[in-house]
């Protein structure tokens, strides 16, 4: 999980000059209410006791509330000072260049400190805890808005002399405390400032809130950060994180299957090439899960057409089957309200509800479901004979809006709640004959049409195609709103095939659609590439 | 009360004679101010001094045996006149407040102040929130004491040189009868460092004496004739009394003054980052010993000319060091050495920046260029700080260098907390405009500004404190029924925002919409309580209805919402008004207590009541990753730390998960949007109750039993295809 590393002091090309006396400084880049505060007066509160004269400054203003802020702190021996009978002057703010310790409370910060330039690999240890707070940019983005964490660690491993990196955030919630504390162990461990591991210890004593957890968050970041291997600066690739990584980059071990899909699961592993085996025993289980077995056989039915012309246009590695199998399954599994109760009455559900939300032994647990059923979601379950009138029927659209206009809330955990959504649950067994069944079908179909025509005539843009259903997610407007997004690239299809550049042409719109919740960049990609 | 308790802070306040205070800079004025025998501490909470106020409001016991009167004033305004006491009393008196911000509130009370003059010793204590981390316009306070008058004084950021500057304030004060400003940038308010403490002085002339014994003096009000000899008064006696004070008592300081034939003057404040600069260049040593001849100005305003061509005199060259614009000292110093004759050149813009703060890399470029054109000999260019350093262009292009990470660190601007009261009202504000389309939205001060940032990006203008509802008077026309919203945070609303925003409302026949923010504190400034605080304060009146004053300056609409998570319910009356066709200013008053504050409450009354084995229950919200598709919409409507994202559990899913952290509060929003705008059924709430009842233990175990039931058949099913 963690890991330090060592470079040589490089030679910056100048000459010389003999070390005079100066401050040893540490810059900790924190969020607001991080606890930067506390570590920085732990640092201060051991070298005071220590021997040293200490100073730290902060801009905390309304950066407490959240914001990146810095905390820094300046060191000076009190022995010298008194030889000399006068006070050291300490700096105020971190001089880019001249910082010796850098504390990164999450992998960002960790950027942003090399991005200022406070890191430098002639002087810097940079101690960062690799744990990422997203930023509103990245959990606001409509699909995948994350920045690359490898880039973050190889840049901070690049800038910083020594790098020590580990998950410290995770650390201290193993031990009941905050990150100021496993930080402060991490610092300790590192040998660089000029206190014992003992000093620390006692200077968290002497803080008086949470000792005990202190000092076991302390103790493991103290043996994380001393335990761990070292590296040089010239193989920051052997030291990313696992866990930092992408999920879907790690080669996931290929899914289970029950008993009753052994023939089906056979059928995948015998016809169909093994790297779609992931993709499509996951495809497998999930339409499985979502209707039967029947399902299942259909959807490899379907794929088997895209098998062939694969085949016969791609490179080898199937990467058509595969996103085709990845898109068909998702969509084939779409999330009508029978599907969210199944879904929500499982007892794998439950347990995974009492572990996140830590239940003890001894403690009563209650969940409820926030649901807001409407005149759509309850005629997308009722077979169509029914549901399609009751659709068209102004009056009962009416009642139902008002029956259900402030959504209501199920206790999951109660007899009467569960049974309610068991009863919605159970409404599977009728859903092939429902009003949402057939629509999706006959869309998928087209979709699968298309993407096997296309692909004869254009692979890349077959790919892209293939991927489209990613604009289509979530629920009610939101759902409406990517199916929309997905109809008009469909529709701007024809007009785009002409151009040598289709497919990219298809990612750009995808993305654009993905860009922003109201349309607009997809509209001005779509005036610009089919107008 | 304030967000936290800052008991062991008070402890350093009864400091004696020799005993060694440590601490924040912001407190080393509190304890200054004790050992200067100050009668009353007036002012207004805000970065970087509230912690003066909060130390004081929880100082009772000392405050009560020396003697002094402290006030949480209503404004800025208010303190400023507050120092009246000291106009024809010998009461020693003081005020604090956020600069320019706090300034500009209080400068007309300043100026009549100035204008009169003083007996007592007055100071006003502006806090600068200027450059990194600065929520205010960047200005500076150094033009109201030049158009008024006063001293301003900006000492070396050190706690010894800063305790110095208060009882010296004090001083200057008396015997120029004239207030005294004492600037403090903010991260010195904020440095951790000591000094030798002294015993704190019980004022010999008390406030009773005042009271009882009222003195008045027309010459010291500000009408005519009197107002005209005051400003004789000023430049005649006043002026050249403090500069022979100053003199006297070397408030400004030299180092090194004969080492070179060029020197450098600065602004006492930034004294330490000048010195780290000329250490990095090698020209002076960790003690601040300079090879180049300082003269600190712990006085900025007025200048001392004796003591400047003193120093310039010998000299071919000076830099000034003085952080922001305009250059006032600068163009001072030129008109000086001009006047005396001198021919010493003046550098300060020239080599430094115009604007902006002086960041050690500014002072030390600046400094490096100063240098270089008077004595480049002194300058090792082979061990330049890296900062003024020029980058090696071969190891520039290999390694993913700082540039390289410029699109994977993103802006972290601050944002409403964890469960924030005022986040609803803005989620409730955007689903309206998903129906009625955008508004014209004039914001205030206080945390509901982060509405302008994303998710919400929602207001047009900021006015000022309390200027909420002001900023939209003009957009005020018959010619359209489309209204305008205006926001207010109850801080805001007791500043002036009940008549320079909601009185002028009525007045000027407003048919527009005000939203108050009430969360029973001035939360952005640290959770000080004002006049509708909910909780009781021994000290101060509280629990006064927001409501009940508005409707007392004649709004007839007004609606009360005690809960702000109540998505609906605020939802549909932003909708009523904003459509309603009643004329007439609307107002709101959304309620609902700030959750830091909150949080800080009843977290620890929470976790007693737990170890007492008395029944609790807790709330926190989830997701649901296998519901969850990923469009993180409810993310957009919220902004939550603790709802972010992870990466889907899902093989087939690509893009990530919502998910909701530890950090949760279970303020229920999360709930409330999704259902509200009809996102998602992701979102569940764990009820999670500690120490049930044994009642309730068994009817729980019953209803998990018969559910186990319905779920064995469900597992059944699914053990067939998921294995």
């Amino acid at each position: 999980m963690s890991a330090r590393m060592e470079a040589p002091v490089s030679d910056v090309g100048t000459a010389p000059r003999p070390a005079p006396l100066r401050a040893t400084t540490v810059a900790i880049l924190a969020m607001g209410g991080e606890g930067g505060g506390v570590l920085a007066d732990w640092i201060v509160d051991v070298a005071e006791r220590d021997g040293y004269v200490a100073q730290t400054t902060s801009v905390p203003g309304v950066a407490q509330r959240t914001g990146a802020t810095i905390y820094y702190v300046e060191l000076f021996p009190e022995a010298p000072a008194r030889a000399a009978g006068k006070e050291p002057v300490l700096a105020l703010m971190p001089v880019p260049g001249e910082v010796d310790v850098v504390i990164a409370s999450e992998l960002m910060e960790a950027g942003r400190a090399v991005q200022r330039g406070l890191v430098t690999s002639d002087r810097t240890t940079l101690i960062a805890s690799t744990h990422r707070v997203y930023s509103m940019t990245e959990r606001t983005a409509v699909a995948d808005g994350r920045v690359d964490a490898a880039a973050l660690i190889a840049g901070a491993a690049a800038a910083a002399r020594t790098f020590v990196q580990g998950d410290f955030a995770r650390i201290a919630e193993e031990h009941g405390s905050v990150i100021s504390a496993s930080l402060f162990g991490a610092l300790a461990a590192t040998g660089a400032l000029p206190f014992g591991r003992a000093s620390c210890e006692d200077a968290i004593r002497r803080g008086g809130v949470g000792i005990d957890a202190s000092l076991a968050a302390f103790a493991a970041g103290y043996a994380a950060a001393a335990h761990a291997g070292r590296a040089t600066r010239d193989e920051p690739a052997a030291t990313a994180p696992a866990a930092t990584a992408p999920a879907t980059i790690a080669p996931a071990p290929l899914p289970r299957v029950g008993p009753r899909l052994r023939s089906v699961a056979a059928r995948v592993e015998q016809s169909f090439p093994p790297t779609s085996h992931p993709i499509l025993l996951a495809g497998v289980a999930r339409v499985a899960d979502h209707q039967d077995e029947r399902y299942a056989v259909q959807y490899l039915d379907r794929l088997e057409r895209v098998r062939e012309v694969d085949r016969q246009t791609g490179t080898g590695d199937f990467a058509l089957l595969r996103e085709t199998g990845r898109y068909l399954a998702l969509w084939m599994a779409y999330e009508d309200a029978s599907r969210v109760a199944d879904l929500k009455i499982r007892s794998d559900r439950f347990a995974r509800v009492r572990q996140e939300s830590r239940v003890g032994d001894s403690q009563v647990l209650r969940i409820s479901e926030f649901l807001h059923p409407g005149i759509e979601e309850l005629t997308d379950i009722l077979p169509a004979s029914i549901g399609r009138p009751l659709r068209r029927t102004g009056w009962i659209r009416s009642a139902v809006d008002r029956l259900t206009r402030r959504g209501t809330i199920v206790t999951t955990t109660s007899v009467g709640g569960f049974l309610q959504l068991y009863a919605i649950a159970a409404l599977r067994r009728w859903r092939r004959h429902s009003l949402r069944f057939a629509d999706e079908q006959r869309q998928i179909d087209a979709w699968l049409a298309l993407v096997t025509e296309v692909a004869g005539q254009d692979y890349p843009l077959a790919l892209a195609v293939a991927e489209c259903p990613r604009m289509v997610k979530g629920y009610g407007e939101t759902h409406h709103r990517g199916r929309r997004h997905f109809e008009a690239v469909m529709r701007a299809l024809p007009r785009l095939r002409a151009r040598a550049d289709a497919a990219a042409c298809v990612r750009r719109l995808r993305d654009a659609a993905l860009a922003d919740e109201s349309g607009d960049a997809l509209a001005a990609a779509l005036r610009e590439l089919v107008a | 009360m304030a967000e936290r308790s800052f008991a062991r802070e008070v402890q350093q306040l009864r400091l004696g004679r020799g005993e060694v205070f440590r601490g924040e800079g912001i407190l080393a004025v509190t304890k200054a101010l004790l050992q200067s025998g100050v009668s009353y501490v007036a002012g207004y909470q805000g970065a970087p001094i509230s912690h003066l106020m909060d130390v004081l409001s929880d100082a009772n016991d000392i405050l009560d045996e020396l003697g002094v009167h402290f006030e949480h004033s209503a404004s800025e305004a208010t303190a400023a006149a507050t120092l009246a006491a000291s106009v024809n009393y010998p009461l020693r008196g003081a005020v604090t407040f956020k600069s320019t911000v706090g300034t500009n509130v209080a400068s007309d009370a300043l100026a009549n102040l100035a204008s009169g003059g003083v007996t007592g010793g007055a100071l006003i204590i502006v806090g600068e929130d200027y450059g990194d981390g600065s929520s205010i316009m960047q200005e500076r306070s150094h033009a109201f004491a030049m158009k008024s008058q006063m001293w301003l004084l900006d000492p070396r950021p050190n706690l010894p040189s800063v305790v110095r500057a208060v009882e010296e304030g004090f001083a200057l004060s008396e015997a120029t009868h004239t207030p005294v400003m004492l600037e403090l940038r903010i991260r010195a308010c904020h440095v951790h460092g000591r000094f030798v403490a002294k015993d704190n002085v019980r004022p010999t002339f008390t406030l009773k004496d005042a009271i009882e014994k009222p003195v008045r003096d027309v010459s010291r009000i500000v009408l005519p004739p009197a107002s005209f000899l005051h400003e004789q008064e000023k430049i005649r006696t006043r002026w050249p009394a403090a500069q022979q004070f100053i003199r006297e008592h070397r408030l400004n300081e030299v180092f090194a003054e004969r080492a070179r034939d060029f020197g450098i003057i600065l602004q006492g404040g930034m004294y330490n980052t000048t010195v780290r600069s000329l250490e990095l260049l090698g020209l002076a040593d960790a003690f601040g010993s300079s090879a180049v001849p300082l003269y600190v100005l712990n006085v900025t305003y007025p200048l001392v000319e004796p003591e400047v061509t003193a120093f310039c005199a010998g000299k071919r060259g000076v830099l000034v060091i003085e952080e922001g614009q305009p250059d006032f000292i600068e163009q001072n110093l030129h008109a000086i050495l001009r006047r005396a004759g001198l021919a010493t050149t003046v550098h300060g813009k020239d080599v430094l920046p115009m604007a902006g703060e002086y960041t050690a890399a500014a002072v030390t470029s600046g400094v490096l260029a100063f240098v270089d054109r008077y004595a480049p000999e002194l300058i090792d260019r082979a061990a330049l700080p890296r900062v003024v350093r020029p980058p090696a262009p071969s190891t520039a292009a290999a390694a993913p260098g700082p540039a390289g990470l410029d699109a994977h660190v993103h802006a972290r601007p601050p944002s409403f907390c964890t469960g924030c009261p005022e986040r609803p009202i803005f989620t409730a504000l955007k689903l309206v405009e998903r129906e009625l389309g955008p508004h014209h939205v004039s914001c205030d001060i206080g945390c509901h500004l982060f509405s302008i940032l994303p998710p919400f990006n929602i207001g047009a203008t900021t006015m000022g404190y309390g200027l909420g509802w002001a900023g939209a008077a003009a957009l005020n026309t018959s010619a359209t029924r489309k209204r305008t919203l205006s926001i207010m945070g109850d801080g805001g609303f007791w500043h002036n925002g009940l008549t320079s925003g909601v009185g002028n409302a009525v007045f000027n026949q407003s048919d527009n919409v005000l939203v108050v923010v009430d969360n029973s504190y001035t939360a952005a400034t640290g959770g000080q309580d004002i006049p509708s605080s909910s909780a009781p304060n021994p000290r101060r009146t509280t629990k006064l209805p927001i409501a009940d004053a508005v409707r007392g300056v004649g709004v007839k609409w007004v609606r009360t919402i005690t809960r702000t998570y109540d998505i609906p319910r605020m939802r549909d009356v932003l909708r009523e008004a904003l459509t309603t066709p009643e004329k007439g200013p609307k107002v709101i008053v959304a309620q609902s207590e700030c959750m830091l504050n909150k949080q800080r409450r009843v977290k620890p009354q929470l976790a007693q009541l737990t170890r007492a084995g008395r029944r609790v229950e807790r709330e926190r919200f989830g997701v649901d990753p296998d519901t969850c598709t990923g469009d993180h919409s409810c993310i957009r409507l919220s902004g939550c730390p603790s709802l972010t994202i992870r990466s889907s559990p899902d093989p087939l899913r690509l893009d990530p998960v919502a998910t909701v952290i530890d950090s949760c509060v279970g303020c229920g929003l999360c709930g409330e949007v999704a259902q509200a705008a009809v996102l998602c059924p992701s979102f569940y709430r764990a009820s999670v109750v500690s120490n049930p009842g044994a009642w309730e233990r068994v009817l729980s175990r019953l209803r998990l039993a018969v559910i186990r039931v319905f779920q064995r058949r469900v597992d059944r099913r699914l053990a067939g295809v998921l294995g």
